[in-house]
C-alpha cells in the first residue's frame, strides 16, 4: 500500500509536535496566518469568476471544495466563512484534532467544515469529480511524488473545477531564505519544516498540471515581508508562488504520461513552460 | 465543546446610544454582513418618536459632513432630512478680548454642517435597525454584568469567544465585541484597557433658544469668553441652541436663574467688550492692517449673533466636561468606539462625529475581514482600525485641549498672541482649509 503514498512519514513528525500551535496568530505559523489576506481572495476571486451571480454574505455558497493538508485549518476556517462547503483532510491525526476542537465552537464553520485525517489517495476513490475546487495550500512541497498527486486532484475535480495550488519555488534563492534564513537564522518557519530537495519549480509544476489534464489559468509570485509580516503580490516567483488551474472539461483525462518528469527531463520541461508564456499578471 | 448556535453572535455591540446604534446598523447594512449575526445590548428602552414633538429637544448634535454620509450609507439620513435638522453654512468663532474672529465658509455654499436633535438621530436609527432585523437583533432593557475574555489562542478546552453574561443570567458569545457604552465604558473596565482621564473645571449648560426676529439662521456661532466658549447653533429660522461651557458655579447660577436674567446673560456673552483692552485691540488691528496690505482682496468680515428673546421653558440642563482617551482601542476579540474610546470638550462640536468616524474606519476593516472570510475577532485588521483612529483622535483631543486652555485665560501676552494667531489663521486660506477638511470627517 505504500507504493502510492505521497505522504512522507519523516516530515509528519515534525508537524505533529507543532500541531497545538496552529491558531495562535502570533506564534510559529503567523506567516500562514497572514498569507490568507493573499490566497483566500485568490481562491474566492477566481471561483467567483466562474459563476454568474453569487449570494452576498456567503460568496462560495453551494461549491464544494477539498482542502489537501489542511493542517490546523487555517484556510479551511476562512473558505468555510465564505459559504463553501469544505473537507479538510491531512495525514496528521493531531492536526485534525486541532482542526476539528478549534471549529466546534463555531455553529456555523461547525456545520459547514468537514476534517478527515486521511491522505488524497485515500479519498480518490469515494469522491470522484465531487469537487467545484480543490486546494493544496504549501502542501505540494511536502509531497513525495507530485504527478501522482496531481492525478488525484484531476480526478475528484468536477468538470471545469480549479486547482488551486501555493508552494515555494526552487531556486538558490529559495534555499537561502526559505530554509537557512527562515528555518535557522530567523525562526520564522519551524525547523524542519522544508526540505529543499522536494521543492517545485512553476516550471516544473505546470508541465505536470499541462500533461495531467489541468490548464494553467494564472502563476504569480507572493513575497513575504518578515518585517512587516505581511504577504503581498509579486510578479517575481522566484520565492514563494500560487497557481490557479482548471480541469478541461472537453478532453478526457489523458492516458497516464508514460515517462516520470524526474531528473534530467526538468530542464527541458522548465524551458517549454517558459516559451508558452502562461505567466499572467494578476490584478490585486 | 459544542456551541448551542442560538447563542453564539458575530458581532455584539454593547450601548445602544447614537454611536452603538449606529455601528449596529452600518454592520446589519453592509453587503458583506449578510450571513453574519449581530447583537445591539441597550441597557433603556426602545425609543421611538411616534409623531415628531413640536418642541425642539435640547440635547443637539453637530453632525460634520462626514458624519452625514455614513448615516446616508444605510439609509437613516434621509429620515433625518425628512424629520428635522438644520444645515449650516459658515462658523464664526471669536474671541472676547479682542476683535480678533475666524470665519470658516465654504465658498461653493456646500453645507459645513447639520445640527440634528439627538431623538431624530436615534429615530432615525431605530427604523434602519428594524429594517435589518435579520441580521440584527436589539436586546432593549440588557445590560451585560460581566464579561469572560479568551485566552489569546485556543486553548486545549477553553472557548475562543468572548463570554457576556446579562443582567437576567442569560449568558451569550461573541466572535466580536464592541464596546460603545460611552466614557464610563463597563466594556473598557472589564477589559483592563488604562484610561487617560480628567475632568474640566467646567459644565456645559444647554438650552432652545427663540431670536428675536426670523433670519437665515444659517452659521455656528461661537465665542470664547474666559470661563468657557459659548456657541449658538441653528435649529430654524427663528430657533438656536445653546452650548455654554463655563465655571460649575457659574453654570449652576444660569441654570436657576430667572428666565429674563438668563436671556440678558447670553446675549451679553455674545456682545459685550467688557474683556477688550487697549493694548490688545490696537496690536490687533496692526496685524489686521498689515494682512489687508499684503492681501488686499478680503479678509471676512465680522458678522453679529442674532440676539436672543428668550429661552424654552425646562429646556435648561447642565452637565460636567471632561476628556478621557483609551490607551488601546482593540483587544483580541474587543474595540472600543465613541466616548468608550475618546472623551472630547464640545467646543469644537466633534464628540459623535468622532464616534461616527470610528465606525467608518471599523466598519471598512470588518467589511474587508468578512469578504476575506477572516474570524472577525482577529487582531490583524482590530490593530488597523486603531491606528487610523489614534492617529485622527489624538490629534483632535489635543487640538480641543490646547484651544480650551489657552482661551481660558486674560493673561495679556496669551491674549496677544492668540489674537495673532487666529487672524493669521483666518488670512490663511489653505490652513483654513485644511483645518475644515480636517473638522469635517
Amino acid at each position: 500500500s505504500t507504493s502510492r503514498t505521497t505522504v512522507d512519514k519523516n516530515e509528519m513528525k515534525t508537524f505533529l509536535a507543532l500541531a497545538h500551535r496552529w491558531w495562535d496568530e502570533q506564534g510559529v505559523y503567523a506567516p500562514l496566518h497572514s498569507m490568507n489576506d493573499l490566497r483566500v481572495p485568490f481562491i474566492r476571486d477566481n471561483l467567483l469568476r466562474t459563476v454568474a451571480t453569487h449570494q452576498p454574505g456567503k460568496p462560495l455558497s453551494g461549491m464544494k471544495i477539498l482542502d489537501v493538508g489542511c493542517g490546523g485549518g487555517l484556510l479551511t476556517e476562512p473558505l468555510g466563512r465564505l459559504g463553501a462547503s469544505v473537507i479538510g483532510i491531512d495525514p496528521v491525526d493531531e492536526n485534525i484534532k486541532t482542526a476539528q476542537h478549534h471549529k466546534s465552537f463555531d455553529p456555523v464553520l461547525d456545520k459547514r467544515i468537514e476534517y478527515r485525517t486521511c491522505s488524497l489517495e485515500e479519498i480518490v476513490k469515494d469522491t470522484v469529480e465531487t469537487f467545484d475546487a480543490v486546494v493544496a495550500s504549501e502542501v505540494v512541497e511536502h509531497v513525495i511524488d507530485l504527478e501522482t498527486f496531481i492525478q488525484c486532484c484531476f480526478q475528484v475535480l468536477k468538470p471545469d473545477g480549479s486547482l488551486f495550488i501555493t508552494t515555494i519555488n526552487k531556486t538558490q534563492l529559495s534555499y537561502a531564505l526559505g530554509i537557512v534564513f527562515s528555518e535557522q537564522i530567523a525562526g520564522i518557519v519551524p525547523k524542519g519544516t522544508h526540505t529543499w530537495e522536494k521543492f517545485v519549480s512553476p516550471e516544473k509544476l505546470e508541465s505536470i498540471l499541462e500533461s495531467n489534464g489541468l490548464s494553467v489559468q494564472t502563476v504569480v509570485g507572493m513575497l513575504y515581508n518578515p518585517f512587516s509580516g505581511y504577504w503581498h503580490w509579486s510578479e517575481n516567483t522566484s520565492l514563494n508562488y500560487a497557481a490557479h488551474a482548471l480541469k478541461s472539461s472537453l478532453q478526457e483525462q489523458p492516458a497516464p504520461a508514460e515517462f516520470a518528469l524526474k531528473g534530467e527531463a526538468e530542464e527541458l520541461q522548465a524551458e517549454a513552460s517558459t516559451n508558452s508564456g502562461v505567466q499572467e499578471d494578476l490584478k490585486k | 465543546a459544542g456551541a448551542s448556535a442560538d447563542n453564539v453572535y458575530d458581532v455584539v455591540v454593547s450601548g445602544g446610544g447614537l454611536v452603538g446604534a449606529a455601528m449596529a446598523c452600518a454592520l446589519g447594512h453592509d453587503i458583506h454582513f449578510c450571513d453574519k449575526k449581530i447583537l445591539l445590548l441597550e441597557a433603556g428602552p426602545k425609543k421611538v418618536l411616534e409623531k415628531l414633538p413640536e418642541t425642539y429637544s435640547n440635547r443637539v448634535s453637530s453632525i460634520s459632513p462626514g458624519s452625514a454620509t455614513l448615516l446616508s450609507s444605510f439609509g437613516a439620513w434621509d429620515h433625518i432630512c425628512n424629520m428635522r435638522c438644520r444645515a449650516f453654512r459658515r462658523m464664526q468663532v471669536w474671541d472676547a478680548c479682542s476683535e480678533a474672529l475666524i470665519m470658516f465658509d465654504k465658498d461653493n455654499l456646500d453645507d459645513m454642517g447639520y445640527i440634528v436633535e439627538n431623538d431624530v438621530i436615534m429615530h432615525a436609527l431605530t427604523k434602519q435597525l428594524e429594517a435589518v432585523s435579520d441580521q440584527v437583533t436589539v436586546l432593549y432593557k440588557s445590560k451585560a454584568v460581566s464579561y469572560t475574555w479568551p485566552y489569546p489562542f485556543s486553548m486545549a478546552d477553553s472557548s475562543p469567544w468572548v463570554h457576556i453574561t446579562l443582567g437576567d443570567g442569560r449568558t451569550l458569545q461573541t466572535k466580536l465585541l464592541i464596546g460603545a457604552d460611552g466614557h464610563n465604558s463597563g466594556v473598557r473596565q472589564a477589559a483592563g484597557i488604562r484610561n487617560v482621564s480628567w475632568n474640566y473645571d467646567q459644565s456645559a449648560v444647554v438650552a432652545t433658544l427663540h431670536l428675536s426676529e426670523a433670519t437665515e439662521n444659517n452659521v455656528a456661532w461661537q465665542r470664547f469668553l474666559p470661563s468657557g466658549p459659548i456657541a449658538l447653533l441653528p435649529l430654524s429660522d427663528t430657533l438656536s441652541s445653546l452650548v455654554w461651557s463655563t465655571s460649575h458655579e457659574h453654570a449652576a447660577e444660569l441654570v436657576s436663574m430667572e428666565e429674563e436674567e438668563f436671556v440678558d446673560a447670553i446675549n451679553s456673552a455674545f456682545w459685550s467688550d467688557v474683556n477688550h483692552t487697549d493694548f490688545i485691540d490696537s496690536a490687533g488691528s496692526m496685524l489686521q492692517s498689515a494682512v489687508a496690505f499684503l492681501k488686499p482682496t478680503r479678509v471676512s468680515a465680522r458678522q453679529l449673533p442674532p440676539s436672543v428673546a428668550r429661552v424654552d421653558a425646562k429646556s435648561r440642563v447642565l452637565f460636567p466636561l471632561g476628556l478621557g482617551h483609551a490607551a488601546e482601542y482593540v483587544r483580541p476579540r474587543l474595540a472600543l468606539i465613541g466616548d468608550a474610546a475618546h472623551r472630547v470638550h464640545p467646543l469644537a462640536g466633534q464628540g459623535v462625529n468622532m464616534g461616527f468616524g470610528d465606525i467608518s474606519s471599523l466598519l471598512h476593516h470588518l467589511s474587508t475581514a468578512a469578504f476575506n472570510g477572516k474570524d472577525l475577532g482577529s487582531m490583524s485588521h482590530l490593530t488597523s482600525y486603531e491606528t487610523d483612529r489614534q492617529r485622527h483622535n489624538t490629534a483632535l483631543l489635543a487640538a480641543t485641549d490646547l484651544l480650551k486652555r489657552l482661551y481660558s485665560t486674560r493673561a495679556t501676552l496669551v491674549v496677544l498672541l492668540r489674537t495673532w494667531g487666529l487672524q493669521a489663521t483666518n488670512a490663511v486660506s489653505p490652513l483654513k482649509e485644511q483645518i475644515m477638511a480636517f473638522a469635517s470627517k
